[in-house]
């Protein structure tokens, strides 16, 4: 195949670029440990209301000082709301659904995730600012899917 | 209906009208989410309106106009179609499940967009209606092979022309897509929709649709290639500057198009990092194709100019064919697609996805690839062909110049907008932007203003698409038939080739989906899984 020496360079220069982008992607993975959440541990939807642990949500202090925050995502809320974590802290969410599927946006950070029912998610981060925040459902769940929003407050922690 | 094309202007026929609802649905929904209100502004309209706009865009106007351009390239390049009574079968099974389906959606049974993510439930008629609609395309895709056997039978030494390349593997692309929309709809939807079964698995279930949803999106761009590759360097009055190129291209095609769904649920439970990242990489390779398309066309059109008398470096641009509506739609939607481009590969990136994901920048960045790149060329198509198969003159036709540049307009106004929007957090999708109040709708409530005037723009360019097509194809005047004509390649190929055997890259892509999919699918299987009841959304 008689490939012109122009196109040659410019195909290089794009499987070049292509490279570039995916080794960011690998740094960024492996040196910072950047992953989108990927749990994998499932529930049974229909007695998530019933369950020990997601029956009762809410944010629990860990006597290590991290934050576990259990939240149900169902039509049309989040439970519990307001969420209200401390600064500065690593806070891991678990999150599941007892009906359709939603999202778990926090406006503002890169906490971003679905709430699949059957599955729970789970991710960890920390909040370097005291400060609110708006918590969306990103994910059309039925009729009032757009009023589906909760606050997140975190709170200056003392020494 | 008679004469050579006539499958090939059934199949436009539908594609445009189904086109024509969904932009009316559009433009409300661009001010429902701006707060802007008009009489019938009500939530349960908004979501069936999504829900229409989306399957009548992105499923039947994109296939059947893919069904049509297939008829049309099969009998100019090939100059035949086979089982043309079976294809007209075909036709007829898609539309009725056009019909259904639309209906259903209509009639406020099936408010679960275009995605309907289980355990958000619909009427059964709507499942069943999709799946004839997918069962009439692929009989149009065995009437595309067996024309290009029968073709093939007669030129045993020839190389296949490059259009027919590009629609066979077109249907390539459509048969491994259509596998996993098949065992999604048609093993789990319907059995559960119909109450057979009382649970469904809904990431099994969505792993499924998007193992479809992406390729779908390469079953759009590569009939658009075609039309770039093939006619556009003849309209720009030069030659294609690389015929192999092409054919690698579309083959790259075949091979990645499907293994990278995950990367429609970086953010889904259930499904490890480690095969996230692995569909990244899949996904990043075919980025690769595009670029090179981006070379090979622009290359083209430079052909073109140079050929007009251009000297210098950048004269060549203002000697195209820029008043030539199917030139300046095409043209249009190739710049649309450099952004358009840059925005997927931040979609794809594993971990900056949580930055945008679900948010108004999809919107933004699927109303630049399939809602500009393919629509608008697709739009630019329909007057390059329909003189020539109707055998009238193009009407109206200063509206015809002037609506590549409305559409351009109003798509950059709606989603440079709502690419912003997005950023700040703003969801896709949602009734009312200002969601529980405008304290909160303050931060984007001026861009999805802007973005309302842009779908305000978008409307009235597609009105006019609309009264050029149509006045066209019933008052036009008769005029001499112009052929359709294919673009030369600057070095013609002269061999049957590597990238013409298609046969075998169709298994090497298997291969891929099996090393992509398979451990996956069995290890999300193999959980402890209990499954969800139906919730019907209203």
């Amino acid at each position: 195949m008689r490939v012109d020496l122009y196109e040659k360079i410019w195909m290089g220069v794009a499987a070049a670029l292509i490279v570039i982008f995916l080794a960011a992607i690998v740094v960024a993975a492996g040196a910072y440990a950047i992953h989108p959440q990927s749990h994998v541990e499932t529930i049974d939807p229909t007695t998530v209301l019933e369950d020990p642990e997601f029956g009762n949500p809410g944010v629990a202090i860990q006597p290590d000082g991290s934050v576990v925050v259990t939240l149900v995502a169902e039509m049309f809320f989040f439970d519990p709301d307001p969420i209200e974590v401390p600064a500065g802290r690593p806070v891991t969410f678990r999150l599941t659904s007892p009906d359709v599927i939603h999202g778990f946006e926090i406006v503002g950070t890169n906490a971003n995730t679905m709430v699949i029912p059957g599955y729970v998610s789970e991710f960890t981060m920390s909040f370097a600012e005291p400060g609110e925040h708006l918590v969306v459902c990103n994910e059309y769940c039925g009729l009032l899917h757009h009023n589906m929003v909760g606050k997140l407050i975190v709170q200056e922690v003392g020494e | 209906m008679k004469g050579k094309h006539a499958l090939a202007s059934a199949n436009f026929a539908v594609a445009i009208i189904a086109f024509g609802l969904a932009a009316c649905l559009a433009v409300l929904q661009s001010l429902s989410i701006a707060d802007i209100s008009f009489p019938m502004r009500r939530e349960d309209l908004y979501y069936l309106s999504v829900t229409a706009h989306g399957v009548l865009m992105a499923i039947v106007f994109t296939t059947f106009f893919i069904m049509g351009l297939g008829y049309l390239i099969a009998r100019e390049a090939l100059g035949r179609l086979a089982a043309v009574r079976t294809a007209w079968c075909g036709f007829a099974v898609a539309t009725v499940g056009t019909v259904i389906t639309a209906g259903t959606i209509l009639a406020g049974k099936a408010s679960v967009l275009y995605t309907f993510y289980p355990p958000l439930q619909a009427h059964p008629a709507f499942y069943i209606g999709a799946t004839l609609l997918v069962v009439g395309s692929w009989v149009w895709g065995g009437v595309m092979i067996a024309s290009y056997r029968s073709w093939r039978r007669d030129h045993p030494d020839t190389p296949v022309p490059l259009a027919v390349h590009g629609i066979l593997t077109t249907v390539i692309i459509w048969f491994l897509a259509t596998f996993g929309l098949a065992v999604e709809v048609v093993g789990m939807l319907i059995p559960w929709s119909l109450g057979w079964v009382e649970k469904i698995d809904p990431l099994v279930a969505r792993t499924f649709f998007w193992w479809f949803g992406h390729p779908l999106v390469y079953f759009w761009l590569v009939p658009t290639y075609v039309l770039w590759y093939t006619i556009m360097p003849k309209v720009a009055g030069g030659r294609l500057f690389s015929d192999p190129l092409a054919r690698m291209v579309f083959v790259l095609f075949i091979l990645f198009s499907t293994p990278v769904g995950f990367h429609h649920q970086f953010a889904d439970p259930g499904i490890g990092a480690g095969w996230k990242l692995l569909h990244t990489f899949t996904t990043y390779a075919v980025l690769y194709p595009s670029f090179v398309t981006a070379f090979t066309i622009i290359a083209s059109m430079e052909v073109a100019g140079r050929m007009k008398g251009a000297k210098g470096l950048f004269d060549w641009i203002g000697k195209l064919p820029w008043g030539d509506p199917f030139f300046a739609s095409v043209g249009l939607a190739m710049l649309t697609f450099a952004f358009g481009g840059f925005g997927g590969a931040i979609n794809a990136a594993y971990a900056m996805n949580a930055m945008v994901h679900n948010t108004a920048w999809i919107q933004a960045h699927l109303h630049l690839t399939v809602g500009t790149t393919v629509a608008l060329s697709f739009m630019g198509a329909a007057y390059y062909f329909l003189p020539r198969i109707t055998g009238r003159e193009l009407r109206l036709a200063p509206l015809a110049k002037i609506q590549p540049y409305l559409w351009f307009l109003g798509m950059a106004l709606f989603s440079t907008s709502y690419h912003i929007a997005g950023l700040r957090g703003l969801p896709r999708r949602v009734y009312s932007a200002s969601l529980l109040g405008d304290e909160m709708g303050a931060q984007w409530a001026t861009l999805t203003k802007i973005g309302a005037v842009g779908g305000v723009v978008l409307f009235v360019s597609s009105l006019c698409f609309l009264l050029v097509v149509a006045t066209t194809w019933t008052t036009g005047r008769r005029t001499q038939v112009e052929a359709i004509e294919f673009a030369q390649p600057l070095a013609p190929v002269e061999r049957r080739g590597i990238w013409d055997r298609l046969g075998m890259w169709t298994a090497v892509a298997i291969g891929l989906i099996i090393i992509a999919y398979g451990y996956p699918l069995v290890s999300m299987l193999s959980h402890e899984r209990f499954g969800s009841p139906g919730f019907v959304p209203f």
